[in-house]
């Protein structure tokens, strides 16, 4: 919920700054001949962007359900900037997205994993637009600061209840999670290999009721975005790996995956209106809307 | 209200507080009872239009308890057809977002019933005693304490309660699962979201209904009777039980069909203390109400996970529904005894 809504300010955060930054270079091009100085940065950067303002067209992508946040954050934004574009969604699974952007029914296949072998020579190309992060946290009290997929795996499915079992204090595990249909309990069960066998004893609707219950009971465990973990909590090391962003990048940290937009060949084969797309996702604004949507950017 | 400022015979010719243009116009000075009555014209147009406008405003209501109620029913039923009436109902696995989805919400029906329950069984009879007290046994300057006491608790909004109950109820309530379940290999550990903290919450929410309509119910009691048991040599306390209260009895079920009606219906404050996960309503279980189940699910849900949040929502209607029907046949058989 309150990711949704952060999604939702930052996407109206950007559509107003994107307006503005419209209104400011058709304010400074008028009376340019007098103050050529004031001409914003945005301006003076974005010729490629000036050239394509009357970029017109449609781009359609289909796939990951965990990817909605990320493809109608993306979309928004793409169409305040280019208001003769228009950018559809829907959201029919990442197999299903792939399979369409290799029939040609939509530009932009979106998957939440990476792309299988008979799938890139198929001709697929593999674009990761973002990488999803999933912190393990514990708290504050616990001197446990490092688990074992396998351990997780097991306290997840009930069979570990108490922490001593692992080596840490004698007190029960209580095990926090998200409600079903949440992208972020989706993700951590996929990457576990354990849909559906989790048994928790809560099950929260909010990273922030996540991380309050976890902080404030002993003996807790839960999962969370990566970008929201404070010092309320202790992010556990996962094989031994701290769950930072350079590991994450680094693919040493087995809770995250990918987030591809996978295009049917290269992005220069593309129509001119899905290019600036990407190039508009590799931009500093398109970052900023990556992160503002939880993600961890890719460099 | 102006209402007592004129002599009751008066009033009587009109009806009070008919917002006529008449009555408008006049507020900007003193109110004069000459204005309105001055034309016989205008003052029937002042009626027939108020009559309208009340007709108007009383089919709202119809309108909205219509609209909702075929809403419910479109978006309740096709996932009963789909998923299959009984697979719903009393189907126990509830894994709406898994490749194999199961939709079995008969644990969160129990568990409304069963918090229900146990709420009324622990705030009612607290509820009746302090209407006792407040009606009977109390000294003033105590009543004067306890009386706005119990207002403001109705007015608090039940986030608090929630709110209250994630920082009081559950940190002591896992205190307690703690002792209790210590060594035990089977027991989930929820940290003091469960079933019990739900009911309390639940019970101090209900409290202020059931003492407001008690209490009245027990002041409406004819002194006489109170008078006639106090002569016959009953004790205070004799007479509270004996005559009192069964004198008070329609008052009291219908303090009690109201709390249960406020009880099934909350989903703020024991979304979360309640633990949240769909298990069998045991004590100490994590539990999730068909108030919950909505709520929580709600943000993310698509396609028939979507519509059978609506079924859901259907059957909380339909308990709310039952809970009204019986509460205005108590409230008509009070009205014959009478």
């Amino acid at each position: 919920m309150k990711n949704r809504m952060i999604a939702f300010i930052a996407a109206g955060i950007l559509v107003v700054g994107s307006l503005t930054g419209c209104g400011n270079t058709a304010d400074t091009q008028a009376p340019a001949n007098d103050t050529p100085t004031e001409s914003t940065p945005a301006a003076e950067k974005t010729p490629a962007a000036e050239a394509s303002a009357d970029l017109s067209g449609s781009i359609s992508m289909s796939g990951s359900t965990s990817m909605e946040k990320l493809a109608n954050a993306v979309a928004e934004s793409f169409m305040a900037k280019y208001p003769g574009v228009t950018v559809t969604a829907e959201f029919t699974g990442s197999s299903a997205g792939i399979e369409s952007v290799l029939a040609g029914s939509v530009d932009i296949g979106n998957s939440s994993r990476n792309l299988k072998d008979e799938e890139k020579s198929s001709g697929a190309v593999e674009n990761i637009v973002a990488i999803d992060g999933i912190a393990v946290v514990v708290d504050p009290a616990n001197t446990l600061a490092d688990l074992t997929q396998d351990q997780l795996i097991s306290i997840y499915k009930g069979e570990t209840k108490n922490w001593s079992e692992l080596g840490g204090a004698d007190q029960a595990i209580v095990v926090v999670g998200r409600e079903a249909g949440s992208g972020t309990r989706g993700a951590f069960e996929e990457l576990l290999g354990i849909e559906d066998t989790c048994a928790y004893a809560n099950e929260l609707d909010s990273t922030g009721a996540v991380m309050a219950k976890v902080a404030s009971t002993p003996g807790a465990i839960g999962y969370v975005s990566l970008d929201v973990i404070d010092d309320s909590v202790i992010a556990v090391k996962l094989d031994g790996v701290e769950p930072t962003e350079e590991n994450i990048k680094a693919g040493s940290y087995a809770l995250s995956r990918p987030f591809v937009m996978a295009t049917n060949g290269e992005i220069s084969a593309q129509k001119p209106e899905v290019q600036e797309l990407f190039h508009f996702l590799a931009s500093d604004e398109g970052k900023q809307l990556v992160k503002s949507v939880g993600l961890i950017t890719v460099d | 209200m102006c209402v007592p400022l004129y002599p009751e015979g008066k009033l009587q010719k009109f009806r009070p507080g008919v917002p006529g243009p008449e009555f408008l116009v006049n507020t900007k000075g003193k109110f004069s009872m000459n204005s309105i009555i001055a034309n016989r014209k205008s003052k029937s147009l002042v009626e027939k239009t108020a009559e309208i406008i009340f007709t108007v405003c009383a089919f709202f209501a119809v309108l909205a308890v219509l609209s909702i109620t075929v809403y419910m029913f479109l978006n309740g039923t096709p996932a009963l057809v789909k998923v299959g009436i009984t697979d719903i109902l009393f189907g126990t696995v509830w894994k709406p977002a898994s490749a194999d989805p199961s939709y079995g919400i008969l644990f969160v029906i129990l568990t409304s019933i069963v918090g229900t329950t146990l709420a009324i069984l622990l705030g009612v009879p607290i509820g009746v005693l302090t209407a006792v007290f407040l009606a009977e046994t109390a000294p003033k300057s105590i009543a004067r304490l306890v009386k706005p006491a119990i207002e403001l608790l109705a007015g608090i909004p039940s986030v608090i309660y929630g709110l209250l109950g994630i920082l009081l109820l559950c940190p002591a309530m896992y205190k307690l699962e703690q002792k209790i379940f210590a060594g035990s290999q089977t027991h989930q550990f929820t940290g003091g979201a469960n079933l019990i903290s739900a009911v309390i919450v639940l019970a101090i929410m209900i409290l202020p209904t059931v003492i407001n309509i008690s209490e009245s119910a027990l002041r409406s009691i004819p002194v006489s009777l109170k008078a006639a048991s106090l002569a016959m040599g009953a004790s205070k306390i004799q007479t509270i039980f004996k005559v009192l209260i069964p004198a008070a009895k329609s008052g009291i079920v219908t303090a009690i069909v109201l709390g249960v009606g406020r009880a099934i219906g909350e989903a703020m404050a024991i979304s979360l203390v309640s633990g949240s996960s769909v298990n069998t309503p045991l004590p100490f279980n994590s539990v999730r109400f068909l108030t919950t189940a909505i709520v929580s699910e709600m943000g993310y849900a698509a396609d028939l996970h979507r519509q059978v949040l609506f079924t859901i929502g259907l059957v909380l209607f339909v308990f709310i529904m039952i809970i009204n029907l019986t509460l205005t046949r108590i409230l008509k058989g009070g009205a014959k005894n009478d």
